[in-house]
Order: C-alpha cells, then sequence, then structure tokens
C-alpha cells in the first residue's frame, strides 16, 4: 500500500517536473482539455445523434489516449430540448464558468445558429455536426464556425438534381416550418429549377405535428410527380408512413432530402425501398468503416449515423490539432485546423473551406429492396459519389463575408 | 367543380374526414381525461403516457409473442388498467383531500418516467406497427381514398364513447359513480365501497387511454414521446369541452379535429397553434368550457 502511494507521489512528482519543462503543457487551460456538446438528448432527433453522438465523442477521447501532454481530456454534454435560448445560455454558461475549449453543436439548426454566435463572441471554436442550415456557413459564417458533416445545399444537389435527372420535373415540398425546413426547400428549389424541374406549390407542417395526412392530401391534390420531403427525424417518419397509407406512393414518388439510417431502420426496408436519400456518410462502405461501426454497436446496440460518425470525426482532429499544437488556444488551433488535411473514418482528404465549411465527399445512396438487404442495417446502395466539392455552395452562391 | 371557401368540394370533404379521424383520438383521450377528473377531480397529466404504453403494449407483444391486433386491443388496456389501479392504489390514493396541484405534480412526474424508461429503452425514432391484415387497403368513397383502417378508427372510438357515456349516465353504476363524487361518505353510509369504486374508475381511465394508444399503433410511429405530442392538445379539449363532462369533451374532440383539420388547409402554419386560440377565446366568453355547469 506504501509502495503504491509512493509511486503515485513519484509519478506526480514527475509530471510536475516534465510539466513545467515543456511550455506547450502550459498553454492547455485550466489543465484539462474540456469538449461541450449541446443537442438534443430526448426528442426527435435524439437518435441521429444524442448519447450515441456523446458515445463516439468518447471512442474518439479513448483513441486518443484520453490525455495529451498528460492533461486529461474531458466530454461535458447538455440537452437544448431544440430550443435555441437553452442552447445559447448553455454555450455562453459552459464558455464563461466551465472553461469548455471545443463546442460541437448536435442536431437543430435553430440551436446551432444561436450556438456559433455564442462562439464567435466568446472567440471559441464550434463544429457544428447535426444542423443541416447552410446559413451556418454562408451568411451566417463566422470564423470560430466549422460546419463539418453535411448541410442543407449538399442535400439539395445531391437528392434533387439526381430526381429531376430520373424524369420527377414537378415537385411539392412538405417543409418542417423552421429555419431548416425553409432553408432546404429553398435549396432544393434552387437545385429543381436550374435543372429544368418546377416547383408547383408548398405545405408547411409544424415541427412534431402530430398527424400529417392532411398535408398529404393537400400534396396528392396539386398533381405534382414528385413530394419533396424537407423535413427530418419523427416527421419524415411520420410522413413516409401516412404516404403509404393513404396510397400517394402511388401516384408521387417521395424525395426524402434529410433522411438517415435510423429512420430507415425504424420504417423497415418494404416501406422505403427505391428511395434516393443524400448523406455524407455509411456505416457498410469499406472495411475501416465497418470496423468502427461495430466498435460503436457493441456499446451502443444499433448502427452509427453518419452524425455520430461526424462527431468522432470532429473531436478526432480537433484533439490531433491541440496535440501538434501543443496547445488548446482557440486562434492556434483554428489556424492549424483550417491548414490540415483530415484523414479518418469518416472522410479522406478532408479540409476546411475559407467560410468554415469542411469540404469531403458526399454519398447519393439508394434504399434497398428487402430481398437485397444481408444484414440488419445493410440498406443503402451508393449510386453516385460527389466528390471534394462538388456538392457543397459556390463561391458564386456564398454570401459569406470572410470568403471573398 | 363546386367550391366551398375556394376549396374544391371533394377536397373539403376528404379534409373534414381527416379531421374526424383525428378528432377520434382526442375525444377518447379527453373522455378518459374527463372521467377520471369528473369523479376523482385528479389532472391526470399521465394519461398520454399511458396512451403511448398501450401502443408499446401493443407492439412488444406482437415483436416479441406475436400476438395479433385484436387480442392486443383487449389485453394492452386490461395491463395498462392494472397499472393504473396500481398506481391509484399505491400513489394517488394519499393525495386525495390535498390541493389538486399535487395530483397534478405527481403525474406529471409519472408521465416523465415512463416516457424515460421507454426512450431508454426503444429511442426516439419509435417502432412500426403493421396495421392487422383485415383492415388493410384503402376505400374510394368518391371524394378520396379513405384508408380502412382510419375508417375503423373512427367506428371504434365512437362505439367506446357512447359506450362510457352510457355506462356513467344511464347505469345504475354510474348513479354510484356519480353520487359517490359529490357525497362520497353519505353513498359510503349506504354501503357502497366508494374507494374500490374509485380505484376502478382510475384503471378504466387509464384502460382507455391504453385502447386510443393500440387503435394509433399502426398509423402513427409507435414512439415514446408519443403522448406527450398529443396530451397538451388533449387537455385543451377537455378545457374547451368543460371539466368533467363527458359528452362535452366527445363533441369538442371530434370538433376540435376537423377544425384543426381545415386550419391544416387554409393557414397550416397555425395548425399546432388553433386549439390554444380556441381555448383562450372559450375561455373568456364561457370559463365553465362549452359544455361545463357554472359553479
Amino acid at each position: 500500500m506504501k509502495m503504491k502511494k509512493l509511486f503515485a507521489a513519484g509519478a506526480l512528482a514527475a509530471a510536475g517536473i516534465f510539466g513545467a519543462a515543456t511550455p506547450a503543457v502550459a498553454q492547455i487551460s485550466g489543465d484539462v482539455i474540456r469538449i461541450g456538446i449541446i443537442t438534443d438528448m430526448s426528442s426527435v432527433y435524439a437518435d441521429i445523434d444524442g448519447q450515441g453522438g456523446i458515445e463516439a465523442i468518447k471512442m474518439a477521447i479513448a483513441d486518443a489516449g484520453g490525455a495529451i501532454n498528460g492533461k486529461k481530456i474531458e466530454v461535458i454534454y447538455a440537452d437544448h430540448q431544440n430550443k435555441p435560448d437553452i442552447a445559447a445560455t448553455k454555450a455562453r454558461e459552459w464558455f464563461d464558468t466551465q472553461g469548455v475549449d471545443m463546442l460541437i453543436g448536435g442536431t437543430n439548426s435553430g440551436t446551432n445558429l444561436a450556438m456559433a454566435k455564442v462562439a464567435a463572441e466568446k472567440k471559441k471554436p464550434f463544429i457544428a455536426v447535426g444542423a443541416a442550415s447552410s446559413a451556418l456557413t454562408n451568411d451566417q459564417c463566422t470564423p470560430y464556425t466549422l460546419h463539418w458533416a453535411y448541410d442543407t445545399t449538399a442535400l439539395a444537389k445531391g437528392t434533387g438534381a439526381a430526381v429531376v435527372k430520373q424524369g420527377g420535373k414537378t415537385w411539392f415540398f412538405l417543409t418542417a416550418d423552421y429555419a431548416f425546413g425553409s432553408q432546404l426547400q429553398a435549396d432544393t428549389t434552387k437545385v429543381v429549377e436550374a435543372n429544368g424541374g418546377k416547383v408547383v406549390g408548398s405545405v408547411r407542417a409544424p415541427l412534431n405535428a402530430n398527424d400529417f395526412s392532411s398535408f398529404l392530401l393537400q400534396a396528392q391534390g396539386s398533381k405534382a410527380q414528385i413530394l419533396g420531403l424537407a423535413n427530418a427525424g419523427g416527421d419524415t417518419i411520420n410522413s413516409i408512413k401516412a404516404a403509404n397509407e393513404f396510397g400517394i406512393t402511388k401516384t408521387m414518388k417521395l424525395a426524402g432530402l434529410l433522411v438517415f439510417i435510423n429512420d430507415i431502420h425504424s420504417l423497415g426496408l418494404k416501406t422505403t425501398q427505391g428511395m434516393y436519400l443524400t448523406d455524407s456518410w455509411y456505416w457498410n462502405q469499406s472495411a475501416e468503416t465497418r470496423a468502427w461501426a461495430r466498435k460503436f454497436f457493441e456499446k451502443m446496440k444499433r448502427m452509427p449515423s453518419s452524425l455520430q460518425a461526424a462527431d468522432y470525426s470532429a473531436v478526432t482532429q480537433y484533439l490531433a490539432a491541440v496535440k501538434s499544437t501543443g496547445s488548446d488556444d482557440p486562434e492556434k488551433v483554428l489556424t492549424y485546423l483550417k491548414k490540415a488535411k483530415f484523414n479518418d473514418i469518416f472522410m479522406k482528404g478532408g479540409w476546411v473551406r475559407g467560410d468554415g465549411r469542411v469540404i469531403h465527399d458526399m454519398y447519393l445512396m439508394q434504399v434497398k429492396s428487402p430481398d437485397k438487404s444481408t444484414e440488419p442495417w445493410d440498406y443503402y446502395d451508393v449510386k453516385q459519389v460527389f466528390k471534394g466539392e462538388e456538392a457543397w455552395t459556390t463561391k458564386a452562391e456564398s454570401k459569406c463575408t470572410l470568403w471573398k | 367543380m363546386t367550391e366551398i371557401f375556394g376549396i374544391p368540394i371533394q377536397a373539403f370533404l376528404g379534409q373534414l374526414m381527416l379531421g374526424l379521424v383525428n378528432g377520434a383520438f382526442y375525444a377518447m383521450l379527453s373522455l378518459g381525461l374527463a372521467v377520471i377528473f369528473g369523479l376523482l377531480d385528479i389532472v391526470n397529466f399521465a394519461h398520454g403516457a399511458l396512451y403511448m404504453v398501450g401502443a408499446f403494449f401493443a407492439w412488444i407483444m406482437l415483436d416479441k409473442w406475436e400476438v395479433n391486433y385484436w387480442f392486443a386491443l383487449i389485453l394492452a388496456p386490461l395491463a395498462v388498467g392494472v397499472l393504473g389501479v396500481i398506481i391509484e392504489r399505491t400513489m394517488l390514493k394519499r393525495l386525495y383531500g390535498l390541493d389538486p396541484l399535487y395530483g397534478l405534480l405527481l403525474t406529471f412526474g409519472l408521465s416523465l418516467i415512463l416516457e424515460g424508461i421507454f426512450r431508454d429503452q426503444y429511442g426516439v425514432s419509435g417502432q412500426s406497427y403493421p396495421v392487422p391484415e383485415a383492415l388493410q387497403g384503402a376505400t374510394n368513397l368518391g371524394f378520396m381514398v379513405l384508408p380502412n383502417y382510419r375508417a375503423w378508427v373512427v367506428l371504434a372510438s365512437l362505439v367506446v364513447c357512447i359506450g362510457t357515456w352510457f355506462v356513467i349516465e344511464r347505469t345504475r353504476l354510474g348513479a354510484y359513480l356519480r353520487a359517490g363524487t359529490e357525497n362520497s361518505k353519505l353513498v359510503q353510509a349506504f354501503g357502497v365501497n366508494v374507494p374500490v369504486m374509485v380505484m376502478l374508475t382510475y384503471g378504466a381511465g387509464a384502460a382507455l387511454a391504453a385502447f386510443a394508444g393500440v387503435l394509433a399503433a399502426p398509423v402513427y410511429q409507435v414512439a415514446p414521446q408519443m403522448g406527450s405530442n398529443l396530451i397538451i392538445i388533449v387537455f385543451a379539449v377537455v378545457v374547451i369541452g368543460g371539466m368533467g363532462s363527458i359528452l362535452g369533451s366527445v363533441l369538442t374532440g371530434l370538433g376540435l379535429g376537423v377544425i384543426e383539420g381545415f386550419t391544416k388547409v387554409f393557414y397550416p402554419e397555425a395548425s399546432n397553434v388553433v386549439v390554444f386560440v380556441i381555448m383562450a377565446i372559450v375561455l373568456m366568453v364561457r370559463p365553465a368550457g362549452l359544455f361545463g355547469k357554472e359553479a
């Protein structure tokens, strides 16, 4: 026992001596690298990020050794309940009193736009992972925001263009009535029109509406060929369900503009087969992604969504930056990240553009029919890869003042 | 084509029908709430959670033991009714005679716990419950294609609502119940076991919620938050109809379903607040609700 204590004391002393000798270590503020994530932990978007997202972050911290230069890495999390004011207040509290060095924005665009403002004011790195709104790196871009996984522009360019090219010329939108929904509708409309299609109408449904049949009947009345679902999570699930029930799928084709693998899992392949969707990542892509996904599965009992993989990637790259610069100073880390190339399970050769957009490949996928699926969660065929900058906002389209 | 308020008559009738389907759920849930409030003076915030538990029971029974829909329609309400009885015996019983606020807080807490348990176990994306074979397909009504299952929902809920109303207003048992709430001491003096009656009433209310949950399972995704999405509207329905009025809550439920349905056509953004706007207006004009008796 005494021996053990002595050893511990010795180790501590050694850490102290070497710590003092290495100037880089002094640059870890508060002697801990603290990562915060504010996301939906309990409501409609909790499956695509939520607890699984936090688990992915923990995996990234473990893979980085749990500490950098002897300084512990920690994650703290909070539930924003999809309310921007809660997200902003929590972010402010964390930066001011908890010494959070980097903040990850989970799902919901409204909350992310609010957190991005706070982070810019506090001059701390903010990595938006779960939010879709392209405004984060467009008219509301800041030097402190990095948008990691996907955005509404990429979803529109992926699914929108693919569907129009297959003959879906006339569109009707069922749109979630908040920042994300209207942005996704606007972005998709641009793509549809640019490809020679036409939008004949739209209806805005409140977030978490309990029944979509009424909206769907309106969509059917429009005689459009394509029903564009500019919504997410539970809303998408319930609208697809009702569309099947009311036979809408016989006269119209559904285009889910933001569909995650959890939604497909929940609806089943019978209901969703043949549907096109765009995503930033799919677990069953390569040996490397499969291996990571199975590790995740062991912990969560479900396969990771693209967002959970992106959480892992964002934290991995952030920690690599802290390690290389020997500092958690926001400016140093961000400068490093903006010059780095990212290679991990989520992306290959990724990089940060001037507007804060993380550039990587995006994938157009089609949902398999039940007989083609070889195992649980084996749901997609990758139909097209959008390389590099192909999927993202172009310089001409951007209103971001940092990227001019 | 003939038009009503600027929309084709066919679309109008279609929306009316959908409004009735949603209204049927409101009616069934607010009925249970009204019965519990009327007879126990408990504002049962756990009602939404019991509805959710009913739907999950049906799904679990199908998934684990392949119990079909029709059995689930009987078994799930029974099981949730027993759960209701346990809740009443172990917890609610202690609150009688106290400020109604305590009952509200207790049931609200219960609903958070129940939701949390199911969220932890099954996540939020929910589970799909297939439409039973006999009710698959749709019928062309001329003005719209109505899925057979939705027609069944309206029918089943009407039967349940009328049945409940009949039991409470037109039978001897109902007379005891009503008398028991007016003056429990006196009724007890006549040899009626009031505590058991109250316990069974809460159990029956819970069973009604579960029945609605099983009916809802094939229509909506079976998800932990399905109850809380609905319960606030249902509370507004009860307030508009008049607290404790059974017939009032059924008619208001159906009526509000229809009004909400039309709001989805004319001004969809407002469809989730229209019920509350109506509630505010009703409270200003008739504080006791449309069918409530002025105290």
